[in-house]
């Protein structure tokens, strides 16, 4: 573990010295025999084929089950550090709520000219029918998944919010529950902050949201899209671990008043729904009438007060990556504050000059589109091909205002474990944040995901990404 | 003028209804033109679940029709005070955004005809008369009829199809205004005929917005602004979100629909 590192190397820095962090770890992992450890690895692999965790890749001839890779090495932050990463989220999430809030009512930022209005105007994920009304308690962004990236001890930068619908937290958790059994004496000799909190305080986050018609234990659901989504394993484990109702479109109905499940004792009402399907398809009567996953009328009965609906429709717009770039003036326009986390430097390539300098250097950005979530769409210039880069060029000449541009990041590394040793992979953070009237509440953690090819940059499970435990320390 | 009015909506089923939602826009607010004395919306056949004002201020209900009914009927009835402001609502807004009735709808997004149309009112020195010399246009290039157009037709096929009724002419004059970059909405209500007091059916019309007077109204098929012999009953984007009745129901079978309207002094 001597030598330069190109990048920053979480548990070995920059020189080669092991962190702070790492050093118990570090400890514990040379006294290790190598052999113990690949049979771990293989029993991980075991365990999760057991409990369950496969994911569905879009975009391949057939939905193919596939098993998100597991790393047993784990990514350690400090709780200096994550105290520092925690209150950046925080404020950037109520900046968030707030500026969601503005855009459907007053739109006081639009009139100061601190957002453009183009950008809302046209947007697809920008819902009139969410104009004039506040949610229950005023949270558009129930549950936020804040992807966090690395580039040095102390530059952590935001790469989107993910303020709809993130999903991953029970990769977290089922996470750290394989590393609970695969390595008890581990969790005895460091003290790791829990994180199997989770489902108890989205519960109970979940239920400070609820309408104020509601009793004083709320009725929670998870509204999935059914088996053939790609993260039902997720809303199926979400639902059970906090007690929570699993439904379907068709398993509700309008019933005086309110949303209502059915269940073998009649009709029960329903006041809080953690939705797992887009906008478009959350109400035919109101959105597309073709959807056959959502709840027809729900959006009535939300504007009545009768519900929540968790995230609010409409909360996407502000993971549209030209608003995106906007994010330090919408933190500061709102809090007050200069924003603790830094964004990536991001060209609009709608603008005049930033597609010329996009177009000049293609080979070195990573341009996304701006509606495009998922590592979908979107071209890392450095392991492109000539031939990809020319199509790629035509593509932004003839929709310049769909696509962003940032620089390829020196994403920071974590050792993974390969045979027998360890050796550096990219990762990134997604912190799991909570809203509601109460407060935010963010667990300590989240979900590492490492881009397991040596050398690439692409962390996301639909296109070769692996997952780590992620570990805050206690002090 | 003093309006009653008293509109009742029957739905019959050929099969015995299982479940099925109606969403009900026909309550009235007071504007400078209008004011709502005694208004109800009654209900046989189905249950009010729940009543709210949505994004364009409509106050709007949903129905849902009886487990195992044929029928149902929704009548909206009540008086109503209006006076002639020359088609002119004026400066009233809502929580909708001048700049969202610019944007244009499924059901409203121009073609090669109604841009031409659009490049005349652009042209226009005035404005104001420019939009009447769009309204007689569209009233001489699609002729008053039912029979040709739907619900879900598109403002540019009717122009196309030269055939239409109110509806049409309200969504292609509402086309070509925002394609011109005047802010334009439809408007769904009552109009009393002057000769009759039993009406043939609800109207529409349409709203532009300038500047100068704020919201004017345009009624294309009858050739003339609103006046007191209108009622504003609900606003949108484009018939979809300003239509008195919109449902959706579970199960097979027709249906049928009668609408009876009386507007009287």
């Amino acid at each position: 573990m001597v030598g330069e590192n190109k990048f920053f190397d979480e548990m070995s820095g920059h020189n080669g010295t092991v962190r702070d962090a790492y050093a118990a770890y570090h400890d514990w992992f040379a006294e290790q025999d190598a052999e113990r450890l690949a049979k771990k690895s293989q029993d991980a692999e075991t365990f999760f084929r057991r409990t369950g965790i496969t994911f569905n890749v879009y975009g391949q001839s057939e939905a193919q089950e596939r098993l998100i890779p597991f790393d047993l090495v784990p990514r350690i932050l400090a709780q200096r550090e994550w105290t520092k990463l925690a209150k950046g989220i925080e404020q950037r999430v109520a900046a968030i709520n707030a500026f969601l809030h503005d855009i459907y009512n007053r739109q006081e930022i639009l009139r100061a000219g601190r957002v453009p209005k183009h950008l809302i105007v046209g947007n697809e994920a920008f819902l009139p029918q969410m104009l004039g009304f506040s949610p229950p308690g005023q949270v558009y962004t129930h549950i936020v998944g804040t992807d966090i990236v690395r580039t040095g001890e102390g530059d952590f930068f935001v790469l989107e919010d993910n303020a709809r619908t993130p999903s991953g937290v029970s990769y977290m958790l089922e996470n750290r529950e394989t590393m609970l059994q695969m390595f008890p004496e581990l969790f005895s000799k460091i003290k790791v902050q829990p994180v199997s909190d989770y489902p108890k305080n989205l519960r109970r986050s979940l239920a400070a949201c609820a309408p104020s018609s509601a009793g004083s234990k709320p009725t929670i659901a998870v509204l999935t899209p059914g088996i053939y989504n790609s993260a039902y394993f997720e809303h199926s484990f979400l639902a059970d671990q906090m007690g929570a109702e699993l439904v379907e479109g068709h398993d509700l109905r309008v019933v005086d008043g309110h949303i209502a499940m059915r269940t073998t004792q009649g009709y029960k009402r329903i006041d809080v729904i953690y939705r797992r399907i887009d906008d478009d398809f959350l109400d035919p009567l109101t959105f597309n009438p073709e959807s056959m996953l959502g709840v027809p009328g729900i959006m009535d009965v939300y504007r009545a007060g009768n519900i929540t609906i968790a995230n609010a429709p409409g909360a996407g717009i502000a993971d549209d990556k030209a608003i995106y770039s906007y994010m330090p003036d919408i933190v500061e326009f709102y809090t007050g504050e200069k924003a603790i986390l830094k964004n990536v430097e991001t060209w609009r390539c709608g603008e005049p000059g930033a597609l010329q300098y996009v177009l000049d250097n293609l080979k070195d950005l990573v341009v996304k589109e701006v509606h495009g979530s998922g590592g979908y769409g979107m071209l890392v210039g450095p392991a492109a091909s000539k031939k990809e880069l020319a199509t790629f060029a035509e593509k932004l000449k003839a929709k310049p205002g769909n696509y962003i541009a940032q620089p390829t990041l020196s994403l920071s590394t974590v050792p993974i474990f390969t045979e027998s040793e360890l050796a550096p992979r990219h990762v990134d953070l997604r912190p799991f944040v909570l809203v509601s009237p109460q407060g935010i509440n963010i667990v300590p953690g989240g979900l590492t995901r490492v881009a397991l090819a040596k050398g690439s940059l692409v962390v996301n499970s639909s296109q070769g990404g692996g997952t780590k435990d992620t570990w805050v320390l206690e002090d | 003028m003093h309006l009653t009015i008293t509109h009742t909506t029957r739905y019959s089923y050929e099969t015995p209804v299982h479940y099925a939602l109606q969403k009900i826009r026909l309550i009235p607010r007071d504007t400078p033109q209008q004011r709502i004395n005694d208004w109800k919306v009654q209900i046989t056949g189905g249950n009010r679940e729940v009543i709210y004002h949505d994004q364009h201020g409509n106050v709007t209900e949903l129905m849902q029709i009886d487990p195992g009914a044929s029928e149902v009927s929704i009548t909206a009835s009540g008086r109503v005070e209006t006076r002639d402001t020359a088609g002119i609502l004026g400066k009233v807004y809502g929580s909708i955004p001048l700049w969202l009735y610019l944007q244009h709808s499924k059901l409203t997004k121009p073609g090669d005809g109604i841009r031409e149309i659009a490049a005349t009112l652009e042209a226009a020195q005035d404005k104001l008369t420019g939009l009447h010399d769009m309204s007689a246009r569209i009233a001489e290039a699609v002729k008053y009829g039912s029979g040709q157009t739907y619900a879900g037709t598109t403002a540019e096929e009717a122009l196309k199809g030269g055939k239409g009724v109110c509806q049409d002419h309200a969504q292609i004059f509402i086309s070509a205004a925002r394609a011109a970059g005047i802010p334009a909405r439809y408007v769904s209500g009552y109009l009393m005929m002057k000769d009759r007091v039993e009406q043939s059916a609800t109207h529409a019309w349409a709203e532009a917005h300038l500047d100068t007077l704020g919201w004017i109204g345009f009624d294309v098929s009858n050739a003339q602004s609103p006046d007191e012999h209108y009622v504003n009953v609900a606003t949108g984007r484009d018939y979809l979100d300003a239509a008195p009745i919109s449902g959706l129901r579970q199960g097979s079978g027709d249906e049928s629909m009668i609408v009876s309207l009386q507007v009287q002094q």
